[in-house]
């Protein structure tokens, strides 16, 4: 696990610096890497460390807290299909953002209303699944009605308000990480740094989950108290990510379901592997996404929903099947 | 050795009272199984013995204290508990499973010990799964797949061990497999064993004490001898039925009675 986890950090490395060299604004070969990290100011500062830099490092926490989100909600849930996207935490996020857009309220709160939606949908879920303990079927059906819900909101919020600030919340909620600062990539590591200690402190109590709740309690777990904190974490990690970059869809699914393929069940380990996984997914994406069509780029969220509906269909496949 | 007694517990499913007044003592060291018929209440009784259902009225008392008043991990480094019909997550291997069992002796900072380590292979021989410890629990058979739930339970190292119908859906040949286990665990380390058993005549055989439910309440309780007797059969289960002592152990045997046919009505037809 560990070779695993420093081989995907090696080449999470080699993808940054790699993200740092291409672009469409040209710049000869290694001088992005020293403006970068040791050679600061000259020609190439802005492009590289105003511009290009950020970028990389948010879609690599991004993708972190995307893919760990998937792991502990499929895990809790033991559903490959389930995922943030799915049961309307990332909708959550999106309907507050998009009142923040079309309001025309300040953009600075817009981080801070995604993360409260988020985290709010999370209890609301978990409060309308409540019947004497929480069945993980129940839950997943609750949050698909939510996220149904949530979405006609959205479209409510878009068809009120606005044809110019409308563009802006669509843009939005397709899911970009155009225009990434080092403001945003602040916020992304804030959430990284706090809520990964808890996660890991988490995931042996999440194994206990995983045998039923009577083996649960058999082996001492406080079932209820620890499932909700695992379903607040597992939101707070998709928060985090849609927050600053909008609800990307398919990580938080994919991610989780190919590292389980490879090194089986939750474990701590297993959990920093998905996130590590996820970073190099996101921003492998993003540099499709810029390279693809260049110079017309793309939002992220088209390729990730290009690569992961497919995916989703495997899995569905195969969960019909075998798993 | 730990104790575990019920002091007039009454439990229930919502407002409907499943178990009524429930006064016993499980005898230490001792294998008891708890019999009767579908609905007396008996698994429930067992949920309230493993703290998993929390008594509306009385208490379930763990070396003489309230269980529901002591921390739950200490509680569980002295009481296991295999339930019904248990189901792992996919793709967990039969190691992983048994290693969660050492859960409750796990501290935040020194994750694993050797005596996990330890506790995780003895369990591991005692289930005689040592070969099929990288094999993942949803591709054994039955009977493998029990055992491997047994083998958690048993890394848990408790001094008492709750299982609620270990052998239902087995065949017969991994019934008796499962519970020569239980006897051999019983006798060689001291484990007090509780049981819920749907099959009375193994009841009968493995048990030292049998507490016989019926309507959420204990009807008898005391040896396979004392207990199960055609008197018995017919106020538990509502059977007729003939007991003879067993032919290979001498404990009671019960066989039932030939359903005696109403007689057809004239005219109808058969």
């Amino acid at each position: 696990m560990i070779r695993l986890c420093v081989g995907t950090s090696l080449v999470l490395l080699c993808l940054v610096l790699v993200g740092l060299e291409v672009g469409d604004y040209p710049i000869p070969r290694f001088k992005a890497i020293a403006t970068a990290f040791w050679n600061r100011g000259g020609e190439y500062d802005f492009v590289v460390n105003s511009l290009r830099f950020p970028r990389l490092v948010a879609a690599l926490l991004a993708g972190f807290c995307l893919a760990a989100s998937g792991a502990l909600f499929q895990s809790l849930l033991g559903n490959p299909l389930v995922s943030p996207d799915v049961i309307g935490i990332n909708t959550g996020a999106a309907l507050c953002a998009v009142f923040v857009l079309t309001v025309g309220a300040d953009l600075s709160v817009l981080p801070w209303a995604a993360f409260g939606g988020a985290v709010l949908t999370a209890v609301v879920i978990y409060l309308l699944a409540w019947k004497q303990g929480i069945s993980g079927s129940r839950l997943v059906l609750v949050g698909i009605g939510i996220n149904a819900l949530l979405a006609s909101g959205i479209t409510y919020l878009m068809v009120k308000y606005p044809i110019e600030r409308v563009v802006a919340a669509a843009r939005w909620q397709v899911g970009s990480l155009f225009g990434s600062s080092w403001t945003d990539v602040r916020t992304l590591a804030l959430g990284v740094i706090v809520i990964t200690p808890v996660s890991l402190f988490l995931v042996p109590r999440l194994r206990l989950l995983q045998l039923g709740d009577e083996s649960a309690v058999g082996l001492g777990s406080r079932v209820e108290l620890e499932r909700m904190a695992v379903i607040v974490v597992a939101s707070a990690f998709a928060a985090t990510a849609v927050a600053v970059i909008g609800p990307l869809g398919f990580v938080a699914l994919l991610v989780p379901h190919m590292v389980r393929l490879i090194v089986g069940s939750l474990t701590g380990g297993a959990l920093l592997l998905t996130g590590l996984v996820g970073a190099l997914f996101l921003l492998g994406c993003d540099l499709i996404a810029q390279q693809l069509f260049a110079p017309t780029t793309l939002p992220v969220g088209v390729i990730t929903a290009a690569l992961g509906g497919p995916y989703f269909l495997f899995i569905l496949v195969r969960f019909n099947r075998a798993l | 050795m730990v104790t575990l007694e019920t002091s007039e517990v009454v439990l229930s499913y919502g407002s409907k009272r499943v178990v009524d007044d429930l006064d016993f003592v499980i005898p230490a060291g001792k294998i008891t199984a708890i019999i009767g018929a579908n609905g007396s209440g008996k698994s429930t009784c067992l949920r309230g013995l493993a703290r998993v259902l929390r008594p509306v009225g009385g208490a379930v008392l763990l070396n003489g204290e309230d269980i529901h008043l002591q921390p739950t991990k200490a509680v569980a480094k002295q009481i296991g508990l295999l339930p019904q019909g248990p189901t792992a997550p996919t793709g967990v291997t039969v190691s992983d499973l048994v290693r969660r069992g050492r859960y409750p002796h796990q501290r935040l900072f020194d994750q694993w010990s050797t005596e996990d380590e330890a506790a995780v292979q003895k369990a591991l021989f005692l289930t005689a799964l040592n070969d099929a410890s990288e094999e993942h629990v949803d591709h054994l058979s039955g009977g493998q797949r029990q055992r491997a739930w047994i083998a958690m339970a048993l890394a848990q190292e408790t001094d008492l061990m709750l299982l609620d119908e270990p052998t239902t859906h087995l065949d017969i040949a991994h019934q008796v497999e499962v519970l020569n286990l239980l006897r051999d665990l019983n006798r060689t380390e001291g484990r007090t064993v509780v049981m819920v058993l749907h099959d009375i005549n193994q009841g009968c055989r493995y048990a030292d004490h049998v507490v016989a439910m019926r309507d959420g309440k204990i009807v008898n309780q005391g040896s396979p001898q004392e207990v199960v007797n055609s008197q018995m059969m017919d106020e538990v289960f509502g059977l007729a039925a003939v007991v003879i002592p067993d032919p290979v152990t001498g404990t009671p045997l019960c066989v039932p009675d030939v359903v005696k046919r109403r007689p057809l009505a004239p005219g109808s037809i058969p």
